[in-house]
């Protein structure tokens, strides 16, 4: 079963800050649905392909050019950003 | 006016016996007298709609031509971007954002003149079987509000059902259209995976997502669907593909499975009952049907959810406080601005199932559950082909049970997860599928899935179209 720990470990991997309460709901809640993906144990699929895609795609090639959807979209996509200084979006200090 | 189908209401249009504003206007007063009980809609988008309505009354008065979609009032689920409108997905973090552009379903649409009179009610990012997991609220089911739409387009489904909107877009990754469109009664069609762009939806499972259509009828749905479909440079996954109408479609001829699969045990006797009921009456017009085993199909669920939260992991990695929506940053580094951000606008269902991919693809078990879910994949497509060679489509219940009660499933997550059990095997193979209302017990509608093999979703609406006659 998950531990306390691991959902943690987890946790911070998926960059999501847990407050004490969620932590405990959450183990018991990831352990349940880690329990019932056993019934894949059954399965064999020793000699099995895995499949990503359901549909067969060649290989989907485009010009490496830059088409902008109208002209003022530049500015409407930095305007839904938080934080942004002179055209680029403000980040805090990461070293 | 909102027992017209899209062809009725283009005639009475192009005839002008009445204009695009009244349309308009008959379904907006739907809206306001309806949805503060309702809650499909999360941004009703009424200046839109009647700006709309008045540039096809005026092309109609020029004596311009205007085409069969024009002036239809259309729900668009708030996962899909309508330019210049808040799309939310039903997330707190998403709560002021503002569309850059549309999506290219939402141009498509919009060029043809439909009519936009809202973004409807979702669970977050579509994860969710009954619109509870939206920030903004649940979704009522037009039937009985003390019961669930449906999820996660239920907002769509039940504007359509309570003709708030005469048709809505809606998008499916494991159910998503076609469980609200049964539990609301109404038609919905997950297409084949690739046949409609998903550009400008926002993502949940890329490979399982697709947008769909949802209508009171079939032919209706039929018709967005033939407007929406198609290949666009903005979508590497999406297909040249065209759509065309089975005109020389005979009962007689169709050959259909009944997957006893679908039949097991947890589902509702009534619907049983109904489905097969269904299916007996294309059986007297002439069809024959057998029964076919998807032995596994009892896997799905379990294949399914490891890699929907797989792809849900990485997807939603993009909404970290910086590039877009809000933002908590009274940390010092950047480090705690995400987790931050993140921990205090996503909901649980959405940390839950980031946590549950996270740890799926994490190094140690990614053999485990991802490898191993994606083989299944493998298996269950095997199935389905084998199946296709003696019939044409697979038809049984898009749902074990009868719209619940709004609170009765929401205390275990893997109980809100058993109700994907009958529609996910068909996004995890690619397979198009349709939900049609036929008929129901203890006042709630109950539907008929129809499965068919991959870009056959003209033969759907035909077999639709007949059953609608038969009814």
């Amino acid at each position: 079963m998950i531990s306390p720990k691991e959902v943690q470990h987890i946790a911070k991997l998926a960059r999501i800050e847990l407050t004490d309460r969620e932590l405990i709901q959450f183990q018991k809640e990831l352990a349940g649905v880690l329990a019932y993906f056993e019934i894949l144990q059954e399965v064999n699929v020793s000699s099995v392909a895995p499949m990503t895609h359901s549909v067969l795609l060649e290989n989907v090639y485009r010009s490496d050019e830059f088409k902008a959807k109208t002209d003022d979209i530049a500015q409407k996509l930095l305007q839904m950003a938080p934080e942004t200084k002179n055209g680029y979006l403000k980040v805090k200090q990461i070293l | 006016m909102d027992e017209f189908t899209i062809r009725q209401l283009h005639e009475k249009l192009k005839n002008k016996e009445f204009s695009a504003q009244e349309i308009v206007e008959s379904f907006l007063k739907n809206i306001e007298q309806k949805d503060a009980n309702l809650h499909a809609f999360i941004t009703p988008t009424r200046e839109l709609a009647l700006a709309q309505a008045k540039e096809i009354d005026e092309k109609i008065a020029r004596g311009e031509k205007v085409s069969p979609l024009a002036g239809v009032p259309c729900a668009v689920k708030d996962s899909i971007l309508v330019d210049g409108v808040r799309c939310t997905a039903g997330s707190k973090i998403l709560e002021n954002y503002i569309a850059p552009y549309d999506a290219t379903v939402t141009q498509k649409l919009r060029t043809e003149g439909v009519l936009f009179v809202g973004k409807t009610n979702l669970d977050e990012f579509n994860m969710g079987a009954s619109t509870e997991n939206s920030a903004f609220g649940v979704t009522k089911n037009p039937y009985d509000e003390t019961r669930v739409a449906g999820g996660s387009s239920g907002g769509s489904a039940a504007s359509v059902a309570a003709n708030e909107a005469l048709v809505a877009l809606g998008a499916d990754t494991g159910g998503s259209i076609r469980l609200p469109a049964a539990f609301c009664g109404v038609v919905g069609l997950k297409p084949t995976y690739g046949t409609v762009s998903r550009h400008g939806l926002i993502a949940m499972a890329s490979s399982l997502d697709q947008i769909g259509p949802i209508a009171k009828t079939a032919e209706d749905a039929e018709t967005v669907f033939e407007t929406i479909c198609g290949r666009d440079a903005f979508d590497a996954t999406s297909l040249a593909y065209q759509y065309e109408s089975l005109s020389d479609f005979d009962v007689k001829n169709l050959r259909i499975g009944v997957a006893k699969e679908f039949f097991g045990e947890g589902l509702m006797p009534q619907i049983a009952e109904l489905v097969k009921a269904a299916i007996k009456k294309l059986e007297d017009a002439g069809a024959t049907v057998q029964e076919i085993s998807l032995p596994h199909a009892k896997y799905a669920l379990a294949a399914y959810y490891i890699i929907n939260t797989s792809e849900v992991s990485a997807n939603l990695a993009r909404f970290d406080g910086i590039r877009y929506g809000k933002s908590a940053s009274r940390g010092q580094n950047l480090l705690d601005v995400y987790l931050q951000t993140r921990g205090e606008y996503l909901g649980a269902e959405v940390k839950r199932r980031i946590m549950l991919g996270t740890y799926a693809l994490s190094a140690g078990y990614y053999d485990a559950y991802y490898l191993k879910a994606q083989k299944v994949r493998t298996l269950l497509q095997q199935d389905f082909t084998a199946a296709f060679t003696d019939v044409d489509v697979i038809m049984g219940p898009p749902s074990p049970f009868l719209p619940f009660k709004i609170g009765e499933r929401t205390e275990d997550p893997l109980t809100m997860y058993l109700v994907d059990l009958y529609t996910v095997p068909v996004n995890l193979v690619g397979l198009p599928a349709l939900s049609l209302p036929i008929g129901y017990t203890q006042g709630l509608p109950v539907g008929l899935q129809i499965i068919g093999k991959p870009l056959q979703e003209n033969l759907l609406f035909a077999i639709a179209k007949d059953l609608e006659k038969l009814a």
